[in-house]
This record gives structure tokens, C-alpha cells and sequence, in this order.
């Protein structure tokens, strides 16, 4: 793999471009692998990634169904952010926004992570409430992050109207090093790595079943022909439920559809990133210039990847109140991802009934944010076969057990 | 925008009309349970990709709560009964089975 850097461009800027080599290769599947990873989103190649680097296992395989990072990774809104209110997502959550902080060194691939600061509105008594004592538990977890006064909103977000009749701006929970990145440059920047250290990415090959003997799974059977592995990572997000089916176990997660809209691109205007989350709303101006807009899912399970369209009329009313100056904007596109919802609105990353395979899943609306870490925790996992101090909270058993790791109440909104 | 008849009043309703309430004929256990069963009713839901028979109250409407069968993979609704019933009326997996002759079946 050849070197990205400022002298490569001028090289080719040289040479009419003509020396770029592709960012990966496109191999035929082998019979076996040490691993397989079924599923190439950012979650997967991270943890291919990881496998990799941390652990030195480089005979894996990642199935794509469709092609690297077109299921959620490629549809978020790209809020990275770790002001969680529980120890194991805030440890996991900053984990993977500090990972994100070197990340385009490590990979040698631009991924564009801005920490231009996220800003949690507080819109009610009782979310003031919420996020102190969140501000307050990011302090005893080393999250920075702080409870700031509506005049500091201002300051921060000049078009936000603080003064709203019906949702006034109370504060806000403000975590400086929150921001955005380039979704597909994640993707591709992984992608790009793990290639490189010999993995085959294997894309429009769909995994159709899982063959196991004796509660071991020996391989998988896919629209490539049947492929054979020692271990088994399942990480395909919205279609957790599915292939966990073809391995025989039942998960605790529903699909459904969340959606997202960006505006016509105008001059800078705004940034920060903001979430409303008593409306059920938020924004972010991307680079070309257009407001990236979310909200929050729709109400039945759904694997369609297109949601309905009064969700967005919902979101867009709610912000107009917040943000006056979008109600004069056109809306450009929309598009829906199908994202998979555990019954605390917390990820599972746990080993399975079945001995050597493991799944990573339940991200739900908000695991871009998390796919560095994530992903390190899942290498960590699949490589030992017991998690570490990461994941060793996440697994699917905790919803038998009584143990759940709650944020549906910090973050029971889309991010 | 999904269409869906209210049963009761045989509106022809649109879904800005109706509230979702996810999977129906769920078997509800209490105090005594074991954890599995416990689990089983709380989170382990069918999540199909598919045939899905759910919950939809009539928000907008008369108010009540009726069931649906419909398909999570194109959002084709197969039709609506009343609540008051324990699993999917025949007629109802007629049309199923007309619809999609490899469908597994209900359970
Ligand atoms: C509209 C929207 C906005 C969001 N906003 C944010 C945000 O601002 N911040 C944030 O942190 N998170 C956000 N999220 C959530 C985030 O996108 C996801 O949690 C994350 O991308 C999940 O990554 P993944 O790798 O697990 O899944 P995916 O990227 O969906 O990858 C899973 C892959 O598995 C493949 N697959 C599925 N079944 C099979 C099979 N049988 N065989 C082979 N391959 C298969 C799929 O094709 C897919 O490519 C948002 C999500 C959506 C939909
Ligand atoms: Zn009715």
C-alpha cells in the first residue's frame, strides 16, 4: 500500500494522476479463515482492523452483503460525542472519541473528525436536572464535559433562538471535543487498512446461513459458496436479528427506521453541533454547506430502509421553534437506515450460545460515534474469546439478568 | 404512508392516525417466572423480516387497539382483526399464504 501524504499528491499532480493505486482489492473468498466477520459497516472493519493491528490475526474474511459501509455507517449524521450517563458507555464511548482523535493518522486516511463541540440543549426542568447530574458523572468517568448557562448557548450557537414561548433554552451539556466526521471516509479508511494487511474484503456476498456442529460454527454459507472459519464475528447492525436466526439464537433487538434530511447548502452558519432532545431534533452544517438534520425513529419494525415521510414534517416543526432561520430552508434529501434497538438502548458486544462465535450489535441510532472502540472491544473479544474490561458489560445475557446499562433516559433519542 | 382499516370502524386510517405498538398475541408472565420466561416476554421479540403481526391502537379515531399483519420487508398489510383474540384469525393466514406461499407460518 502506497503512502497518502502531501508529496503523493504532488507526485501525481505531476503525472496526470495517472499512479493511484485502489484503496483495496476486490479477492475471490478462500475455502477458510482464522475469522470471519459478517458484516462490512464500520463496526466490522473496525474490528477486523483491530484483529489486526492489537492481536496480529490477519487471515480474516469480511462478507458485505452490498457494498462497504452503504448500511448505517454510510447514513448517520456523523455525531460523535461520550456524554453518557453510565460508567460502561461513557468507558466505551470515549474510548472510541479518543480513538477518533488520531484516527486519520493511524490510518493514513483523512476521516475528517472535527471536534468543533456538541452542545446537549436542556429545553425542560427536568432534562437541567438530566444533564447536571450527567455533566456531574462525566467528571467521576474523565469525560469532559460541562453544564453551560443559555447566554453561553448563545454565544456558541448565534442562530438558536433561547427565548422560544414554548421551549425556552434552560442550559445546556456541553462536551467541547464532541463533533462530526466523514462517514464513508471511516468506512473506506478502515476498509483501506485492513486490505492492506492482507484481509479480504468480500462485498455482494450475502451470508445465507450459518453451519455449526456440536454448538460450534464451522462456516458460513453465502451466495459466494459455503466459506469456512474458526470464528465467527456477527456485526450487521439492522440484520442482527436475521443472522442470529441462521445460528439458531434468538436476539433481544427490534429493526427499525431512522431518517435523516439535509437542507440546500448555504453559508456558514453554525458550528457546533446541536440536539434538542425534548423535540426530538438536531442539527449540524456540514462542510459542503447543508444542514444535517435528524430526529428521531419511526414507531414499527421496519427493514426497509425508508421511514415515513410526516416523521420528517415532526422533526423539522419541532426545530423551527429553536432554530427560526430553517423554516425559509429547502430540504434537498432524505434517506432511512435500519438500526437495531435493544430493550435498554445499549449495544451488545457478547459471546453467543454458540462456542466461537460472537456478535456486536444494538448500536442502534448511535453507534458511528462509537466504531473505533467498539470495534477494539469486539477484537478483543473475539481474539481471547472472553470480553475485556470494555465489553464485559455489554453482553446479550444482562436483559435475563436484570443488569441493564440504561441510557435510554440520557439518550433515548436518535445521535 | 402506510394505510391500515381500523377493525372497529373500518376506517381506511393513515398511519398519522394510528399509534404503533409493536408485536401482538405476546404471552405476558408475572411474579413466579423464571428468568427465561421473564426475558422471553420483556425482550426477546420475533423481529421479523416478514410476515409481523402487531399492535396499532386508533389513535386519531375511535381510540381502540386492533392487530395487523404486515410485512416489515415491503410494508404490505395483509389485514386487521380485533384485539380481543389470541392468535391470527384464519382468513387472515389465508391471505398470508396466498400472499407469500413460502411464508414459515405463525409461532
Ligand atoms: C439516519 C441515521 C442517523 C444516525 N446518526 C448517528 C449519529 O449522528 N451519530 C452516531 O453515533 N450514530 C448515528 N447513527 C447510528 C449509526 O449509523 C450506526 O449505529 C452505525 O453506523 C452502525 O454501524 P454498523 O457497522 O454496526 O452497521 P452497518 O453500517 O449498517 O453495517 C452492517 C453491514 O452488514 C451488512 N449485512 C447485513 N446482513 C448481512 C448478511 N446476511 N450478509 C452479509 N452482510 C450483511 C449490511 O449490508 C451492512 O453493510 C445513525 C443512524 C441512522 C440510520
Ligand atoms: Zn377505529
Amino acid at each position: 500500500m502506497k503512502r497518502y501524504s502531501v508529496f503523493a499528491i504532488a507526485r501525481e499532480a505531476l503525472r496526470y494522476h495517472t499512479g493511484w493505486e485502489r484503496a483495496w482489492r476486490s479477492p475471490q473468498p478462500k475455502k477458510e479463515y482464522d475469522a470471519i466477520i459478517v458484516g462490512a459497516g464500520g463496526h466490522g472493519l473496525a474490528t477486523a482492523y483491530y484483529l489486526g493491528k492489537n492481536h496480529g490475526i490477519t487471515n480474516v474474511a469480511i462478507i458485505e452483503k452490498g457494498w462497504l459501509g452503504g448500511g448505517n455507517t454510510g447514513r448517520n449524521t456523523t455525531i460523535i460525542r461520550s456524554n453518557y450517563l453510565q460508567d460502561s458507555s461513557a468507558a466505551i464511548y470515549e474510548k472510541a472519541r479518543s480513538l477518533y482523535e488520531t484516527m486519520s493518522q493511524d490510518l493514513n486516511y483523512n476521516v475528517m473528525f472535527s471536534p468543533r463541540g456538541v452542545m446537549m440543549l436542556a429545553q425542560t426542568h427536568h432534562e437541567v436536572r438530566g444533564y447536571l447530574r450527567t455533566a456531574h458523572a462525566n467528571k467521576l468517568q474523565g469525560v469532559e464535559t460541562e453544564f453551560i448557562t443559555p447566554q453561553r448557548v448563545k454565544e456558541l450557537c448565534p442562530i438558536l433562538n433561547i427565548d422560544g414561548p414554548r421551549y425556552p433554552v434552560l442550559g445546556a451539556l456541553w462536551q467541547p471535543r464532541g463533533g462530526t466526521g466523514r462517514h464513508d471516509a471511516v468506512a473506506w479508511g478502515y476498509a483501506r487498512a485492513c486490505s492492506a494487511m492482507g484481509m479480504d474484503i468480500i462485498q455482494q456476498c450475502e451470508v445465507k446461513g450459518v453451519r455449526s456442529e456440536n454448538g460450534v460454527v464451522k462456516g458460513v454459507e453465502t451466495t459466494k459458496g459455503y466459506i469456512g472459519c474458526k470464528k465467527l464475528g456477527i456485526v450487521v447492525a439492522g440484520h442482527s436479528g436475521q443472522v442470529a436466526d441462521m445460528a439458531g439464537f434468538r436476539l433481544p433487538v427490534e429493526a427499525v427506521a431512522l431518517q435523516a434530511l439535509v437542507s440546500e447548502p448555504i453559508k456558514p452558519c453554525m458550528d457546533v453541533v446541536v440536539m434538542a432532545n425534548t423535540v426530538h431534533g438536531y442539527m449540524s452544517q456540514s462542510d459542503k454547506g447543508e444542514m444535517v438534520i435528524g430526529g428521531g425513529t419511526d414507531g414499527f419494525n421496519n427493514y426497509t430502509q425508508r421511514g415515513s415521510f410526516h416523521h420528517i414534517e415532526e422533526t423539522l416543526r419541532a426545530l423551527i421553534e429553536t432554530f427560526p432561520m430553517i423554516s425559509r430552508l429547502k430540504m434537498l434529501r432524505q434517506w432511512g437506515g435500519i438500526v437495531d434497538m435493544t430493550g435498554d438502548r445499549s449495544p451488545i458486544i457478547s459471546k453467543t450460545p454458540l462456542g466461537n462465535c460472537f456478535i456486536n450489535c444494538g448500536w442502534g441510532t448511535g453507534g458511528f460515534k462509537a466504531i473505533p472502540g467498539s470495534g477494539w472491544a469486539m477484537a478483543d473479544l473475539m481474539a481471547k474469546g472472553e470480553p475485556g474490561p470494555l465489553a464485559a458489560e455489554f453482553d446479550m445475557w444482562r436483559f435475563k439478568e436484570g443488569r441493564f446499562i440504561d441510557e435510554s433516559v440520557a439518550a433515548g433519542v436518535a445521535h | 404512508m402506510l394505510l391500515i382499516e381500523c377493525p372497529y370502524c373500518g376506517v381506511k386510517a393513515e398511519e398519522t392516525e394510528l399509534s404503533p405498538g409493536y408485536e401482538a398475541h405476546l404471552k405476558r408472565f408475572g411474579p413466579g417466572s423464571t428468568d427465561e420466561e421473564f426475558e422471553a416476554y420483556m425482550f426477546a421479540r420475533k423481529n421479523p423480516k416478514g410476515v409481523h403481526f402487531e399492535r396499532w391502537r386508533h389513535a386519531y379515531g375511535c381510540g381502540k387497539w386492533f392487530l395487523a399483519a404486515r410485512c416489515t420487508a415491503t410494508l404490505e398489510v395483509f389485514g386487521t382483526y380485533p384485539a380481543q383474540v389470541g392468535e391470527p384469525p384464519a382468513d387472515i393466514i389465508e391471505k398470508i399464504k396466498a400472499r407469500r406461499p413460502d411464508w414459515k407460518g405463525y409461532k
